[in-house]
């Protein structure tokens, strides 16, 4: 019966790693997001794709509670991460962000130096010795292919980087904590092109070792880098399959509409 | 149709049938020349009280050389002059309010933008910006009548039965309890700069991009670590100008620390319970009986003093700013 009610369980092919089951969203007393269900393969690129305000940055801010900082904002229904209910209250949302890493719209580097940019938030979490912790900015900033740009200038302030190498640095920063879910929120919106391919080939490179969820205004980048599409409208998840089939063969007249540019 | 419209539209305004009419200048040359003026004017204002002071603390600077900040002596019928006590109250009592003040702010602050609920978001933030429409007298009267006999009775006790018995600071916190004194006159500056101290922070704390203040969050930060590490060092240059504000209140603050300072120009102990004089109290107090010559002198040379030591704090907090920027690698 559940298979019929949803038909988007069943779609991916290698094990879950987060799970929404009917899952509501508000703001306030407005329903953002209606009866959400679908699951997200383990090590993958999943893109949201849709119109603004569609509700695609929302679900996305709800993997790692983001929206508990706002009062006024509330969710029902449940998320699993790992099988684990996020949205139970008593999951620790600090260490659910340590699991759960986010990258924002605009690059945006803490007033330190690149250095402590990185080992900021991994001392949040874990206490670790001055070796380790070089290591591990130096891992993360390898992961992120930004060593060869800034290893000889750790001591400088993030903000001295270009937008793209400040948006690297955030990514790395954001896998330094060692998350297994990395979320992307329109991570090349402010970027030009150059970087931007230089973050997609990033993001491709990092499903090796993350589950990672990506929104994007661009559809050719999420026909680039997501091995599956969510397409969204007015807080409802219209269609969800395998990137290759969304595009080609999308099921639904919406989907085909959005994505060949007829709308939107 | 519309393509027709803007075939017309380009025709009407084809650049050879325009004529423009001669682009005026005068305006701008004006409005520049007003402004360097304005600008000059205060330059100009700064240097001529520099010289005024100097010139009317002549004689006091001819007579008592750089001694006189050093000499604790302040004896008008003697002609014998010296600013160390009320320079030492001036910048203990501004010291202890800011002390105070700081932290204070920095949780009002905190709470104000991160923790209120947002109904009482606004009447807090106005209540306390009502605390800095309170005139300076009314703090000194209060300070006087009410806070000081409730400082001595019970506070005073309290702090020498704990603080006092410390080391090192514990001379700090001896001595009778009169209620007033450097330590209450301290205590009511701070309540007098909170509200400037922590509307800026607020202010400040309030145009951090929420997106940063997310990624901190982001990564597992508590709302404590966020503000400390993060939305803090951000706005260090705002947060210290307001510091920077309170300071320059409190070092210039007259009515207030006069109520409640003691007014006298004996310091025979390191603590802070004891009366004292402030530079500003001292002018206030002193300036209506002084007789013209050395005594007038000596108090424009107060005034000179308390000058440069606002000058003093303001470049120390621009180099305070420098290493900070160094510190974050920039």
């Amino acid at each position: 019966m559940q298979q019929a009610i949803h038909p988007n369980q069943g779609v991916i092919s290698g094990p879950a790693q987060i799970a929404f089951r009917n899952f509501n969203f508000y703001y306030g007393q407005f329903l953002a997001l209606k009866n959400i269900n679908f699951e997200i393969e383990k090590q993958k690129v999943t893109a949201f794709i849709g119109p603004s305000g569609c509700g695609k940055s929302t679900l996305l801010r709800t993997i790692n509670r983001m929206y508990d900082l706002y009062p006024n904002q509330r969710a029902e229904g449940e998320i699993l991460l790992n099988s684990q209910n996020l949205l139970d209250p008593k999951v620790d949302v600090t260490t659910l962000r340590a699991r759960v890493g986010m990258v924002f719209q605009k690059p945006t580097p803490f007033p330190m130096s690149i250095f402590d940019n990185i080992a900021f938030g991994v001392s949040l979490h874990e206490n670790l010795s001055r070796a380790e912790l070089e290591e591990r900015v130096e891992w993360a900033l390898v992961k992120a292919a930004l060593w060869g740009e800034v290893k000889d200038k750790l001591n400088q302030s993030g903000m001295s980087l270009s937008g793209g190498q400040q948006q690297r640095l955030c990514i790395a920063r954001g896998i330094a904590v060692k998350p297994e879910v990395l979320l992307l929120d329109e991570p090349t919106s402010a970027l030009d092109p150059i970087s931007t391919s230089r973050i997609e080939e990033l993001v491709i490179e990092l499903k090796n070792d993350f589950t990672i969820v990506i929104v994007t205004h661009n559809m050719q980048q999420a026909a680039r880098i997501s091995d599956y599409t969510a397409y969204m409208y007015l807080g409802e998840l219209v269609e969800y399959g395998v990137t290759d089939e969304i595009f080609l063969r999308p099921k639904k007249k919406e989907t085909e509409d959005y994505i060949t540019g007829r709308f939107g | 149709m519309n393509t027709e419209a803007i075939g017309m539209n380009v025709s009407k305004a084809d650049s050879t049938l325009v004529t423009r009419k001669p682009v005026s200048r005068l305006g701008s040359v004006i409005f520049g020349g007003v402004s360097t003026s304005f600008a000059v004017l205060a330059l100009a204002l700064l240097a001529g009280i520099i010289v005024a002071l100097t010139v009317a603390a002549w004689p006091a600077i001819q007579a008592f050389g750089p001694g006189f900040l050093t000499s604790p002596d302040w004896n008008p019928p003697a002609e014998k002059f010296g600013a160390l006590i009320p320079v030492y109250g001036t910048l203990v009592s501004s010291i202890i309010a800011l002390v105070i003040a700081v932290p204070v702010s920095f949780g009002i602050a905190l709470f104000l933008t991160e923790l209120s609920p947002l109904w009482l978001r606004r009447p807090l933030g106005t209540a306390i910006e009502l605390l800095a429409a309170v005139p300076s007298i009314v703090f000194g009267m209060w300070g006087l009548l009410v806070f000081a006999p409730i400082f001595g009775q019970y506070i005073q006790p309290l702090l020498r039965a704990t603080l006092g018995e410390l080391p090192l600071v514990g001379a700090l916190f001896s001595g009778p309890s009169l209620g007033i004194g450097l330590l209450c006159a301290g205590v009511i500056l701070a309540v007098m700069i909170i509200p400037y101290i922590a509307s800026v922070m607020r202010d400040v704390f309030e145009v951090t991009p929420a997106m940063l203040k997310e990624s901190a969050y982001g990564l597992g930060c508590t709302t404590w670590e966020v503000m400390w590490r993060v939305v803090l060092p951000y706005t260090k240059n705002g947060v210290i100008g307001g510091v920077m504000l309170g300071l320059g209140r409190a070092l210039g603050e007259t009515m207030a620390v006069t109520f409640v300072i003691g007014n006298t120009n004996f310091l025979n102990s390191a603590s802070l319970f004891a009366p004292g004089n402030s530079i500003t109290s001292a002018l206030a107090n002193e300036f209506a009986e002084a007789e013209p010559g050395l005594h007038t002198a000596s108090l424009m040379e107060l005034g000179l003093i308390l000058f440069v030591i606002t000058l003093i704090v303001l470049i120390l907090s621009k180099l305070l700013l420098l290493r900070l920027s160094a510190n974050e690698g920039r």
